[in-house]
């Protein structure tokens, strides 16, 4: 079958089972979507920055488990796409990124929208692609899925010429295609299990550091078994939020900079750390050289360059978490550790996280502790970055698998809103909440059209502070109040939500949290709702930068307060 | 011995080099040089690559280019024996007076006088890095106008196990 290679394209997608794609049009991929409405299995939505797209395909890969699909123009539109597709390479986030380029006969020649998006991307992807004849789509399209949805998944970009979309070739998919230089290990070392199962069995005061490798692999049942067999308290890095149920008596939160008190002291004393799908981020392990100073570590990941970059590891484990650990259960007897776990709950007693109920402003953790209330924790939570990330991660009580969406590596301010979009478009019969700072939220606000052009019903809460809060924190801290650059100024976000066609609501009064979160849940489409919270609220617990999880800054305003004993002088 | 000895086997394919490259710019490795041609097998290049080990983590730096999908596989061969190489052409300047003096230098490190002409000579070398080294050190008092190394190429002995 003879076909252009706009529609090879197409035909190579409806095979890998794509049923979206997030997208902006340009000259370059005209051909392309000129053909789209042909392939009706593949449903278009149309973003107002190409960064969006990326950030929708990205939370929309998270959710569901499919590799995203964003597509842009040559030029200014690829480059559009780069912090989102370097959210996605630092995340490990299946994303295939295509991109539109100028006909062959002008690469190079400082084209008009020309740029070597390879060039820019490779840092930055798992595996790029230059596509120079159409009768190559079909295997690089069949390679680019491979690549980007196994082992460690990761974005790939595919850069397509215009005369290529235009060009004929003969359609035939592959049935499959070799990488020589690709083959991720799916099954750990028996050797190393066994090891590893001797170490569980001697530990007197063991944890288990849950990562985002837990939800990538689904392990969600291994790990429970795990912890339940061994009686071993589960700590979760950022992005392993919603790989444990934290009602679960086991389940002492996140760690490290803004972890739970009683999740930086269980790592801090622990004899032996279970490390799974994490990877010992400077934001988990406070100031490496003095972190976990008691501890082996048993490190399972499936990616080998990970174990051993930032600490050392006593039994390292590669290969895919579910495989290993539904392995390594086998090989453990039931065991308890009840004056170790009689000690965290001490702690955990000693030092709760803290909620200003003295005072009658708005304050942004309560916010978020309502809505999990009020949607008893049914919802996939998008984040932020900043204060409002920090707080989404400590104040919401995470029951469900994978139900908690943040920009973890990269960190991308403004990520909160076009992922929303993505998670709701992957997972339409689940409510999703995008939690917002004012800050972030300007930076991606046009795709309020997106949510709206499509009806994507995301709800939005603003914690409006009128500050770049964490940035803010810092100089509060660190800098003696030197406020610069933080304080900003925003619109009135419930007009701009109105003028792009979204009801919203502005909420000044605490009595008025809850009835505007019942209305956003009420409502069948997407909906706004403007906190404006209490302006100069700090995040606690913290972990200063060079400190280590020992060294924890408390709330000044609690009665109870974590005695700090500092093993090293930070330096910042 | 601080210095390993990585050999790649890489996909022969446009942007290789560069790809390999990236990666040890923005991870900071110390390479002290990098060598890459065509191998025995279609399609594959062999890439010799000398890390610093004494600022480097050399384990790190073959795990990085192992993820790379075009790298094939990635061997240290520093531990095991091998055989390693470095091509050098060294412009030297000579007058007649000096000529002869240079020529016994040749002689005694086997390297071979390839172009002479009325106020320089370049000489061609192969040998490890320190015979080359040696021979520069020797030849800087007359004078060295240029000199173009290619890095090293190695392979490990025959009858050694697996590689």
């Amino acid at each position: 079958m003879k076909l252009n290679g706009a529609r090879i394209l197409c035909e190579s997608l409806v095979k890998e089972g794509v049923e979206v794609i997030f997208g902006f049009p340009g000259g370059s991929v005209l051909p392309l979507y000129d053909v789209l409405p042909q392939y009706p299995q593949l449903r278009h939505i149309l973003v107002r920055h190409e960064q969006g797209a990326a950030h929708a395909a990205d939370a929309y890969a998270r959710v569901t488990g499919k590799v995203g699909v964003c597509l842009a123009t040559s030029g200014p539109g690829a480059c559009n796409l780069v912090t989102g597709i370097a959210n996605a390479h630092l995340d490990s986030s299946p994303v295939v990124a295509i991109t539109g380029q100028v006909a062959k006969p002008f690469i190079g020649k400082d084209a008009f929208q020309e740029i070597d998006i390879t060039g820019i991307t490779v840092p930055i992807t798992k595996h790029n692609y230059l596509v120079l004849r159409a009768d190559e789509i079909a295997t690089v399209v069949k390679e680019a899925f491979l690549i980007s949805g196994t082992g460690r998944p990761g974005p790939v970009l595919l850069d397509i010429p215009r005369d290529v979309f235009i060009e004929e070739a003969n359609f035939e998919y592959p049935e499959k295609v070799e990488l020589r230089g690709y083959k991720p290990t799916v099954r750990g070392h028996a050797v190393q299990i066994k090891k590893a199962a001797k170490l569980i069995a001697e530990s007197q005061r063991p944890v288990i550091l849950a990562g985002r490798g837990v939800i990538i692999s689904g392990a969600y049942e291994e790990l429970k078994e795990l912890a339940e067999k061994v009686q071993i308290p589960v700590i979760t890095t950022l992005l392993g939020i919603s790989s444990f149920p934290e009602d679960h008596v086991l389940s002492l939160g996140m760690l490290g900079m803004h972890g739970t008190a009683c999740a930086n002291m269980a790592v801090d004393g622990t004899d032996l750390i279970i490390a799974i799908g994490m990877r010992f981020d400077d934001r988990a392990t406070g100031k490496v050289s003095g972190f976990a100073p008691h501890a082996n570590v048993i490190h399972i990941d499936v990616d080998p360059a990970e174990i051993g970059k930032n600490v050392r590891v006593t039994v390292p484990i590669v290969g895919e978490v579910k495989n290993v650990l539904r392995s390594l259960n086998k090989q453990l007897d039931n065991q308890t550790h009840l004056a170790w776990i009689e000690q965290i709950e001490e702690w955990r007693r000693a030092h709760p996280l803290h909620i200003d109920t003295d005072s009658d402003k708005i304050q942004p953790q309560y916010v978020v502790s309502k809505i999990c209330d009020v949607t008893k924790g049914n919802a996939i939570i998008v984040t932020g970055v900043g204060q409002n990330q920090m707080w989404a991660a400590q104040h919401f009580c995470y029951r469900k698998p994978n139900s908690f969406v943040s920009s973890g590596g990269l960190g991308t301010m403004g990520f909160e809103l076009p992922a929303a979009i993505g998670a709701k478009v992957g997972r339409p019969d689940d409510t999703v909440w995008a939690i917002a700072g004012d800050g972030g939220f300007q930076m991606t606000i046009q795709e309020l059209g997106t949510a709206v052009q499509d009806n994507i019903a995301v709800k939005i809460a603003i914690l409006n502070n009128g500050y770049l809060g964490m940035v803010r924190q810092w100089q509060d801290l660190f800098y003696e109040r030197r406020y610069v650059a933080t304080p900003l100024s925003s619109p009135d976000f419930v007009k701009v939500a109105e003028a792009y066609g979204m009801p919203g609501i502005r909420v000044t009064d605490k009595s008025k949290v809850v009835p505007a979160i019942q209305k956003a849940m009420k409502h069948k489409g997407p909906f706004l709702i403007d906190f404006m919270v209490e302006p100069e609220e700090n995040v606690y617990p913290m972990v200063a930068p060079g400190c280590t999880l020992a060294e924890i800054l408390d709330d000044p305003r609690k009665k109870v307060r974590i005695k700090v004993t500092p093993r090293a002088t930070s330096n910042l | 011995m601080t210095k390993h000895t990585l050999v790649a086997l890489v996909e022969d394919r446009p942007g290789v080099l560069n790809r390999v490259a990236s990666l040890i710019r923005r991870r900071s490795f110390n390479i002290e040089s990098i060598a890459v041609g065509h191998s025995e097998m279609p399609g594959l290049s062999r890439m010799t690559i000398v890390v610093d080990g004494a600022t480097t983590a050399v384990e790190q730096v073959r795990k990085q280019l192992d993820k790379l999908i075009e790298v094939v596989k990635v061997t240290d061969i520093t531990q095991g024996r091998i055989i390693a190489r470095e091509l050098a052409l060294i412009k030297v300047h000579s007058t007649s007076t000096t000529r002869s003096e240079i020529m016994q230098i040749v002689d005694i490190f086997r390297a071979k006088i390839v172009d002479v002409a009325a106020d320089s000579m370049i000489i061609e070398a192969t040998g490890d890095e320190e015979k080359i080294d040696s021979l520069y050190n020797l030849l800087k008092k007359f004078g060295i106008k240029e000199l173009a190394r290619t890095g090293r190429i190695a392979l490990p002995r025959g009858g050694a196990a697996g590689e």
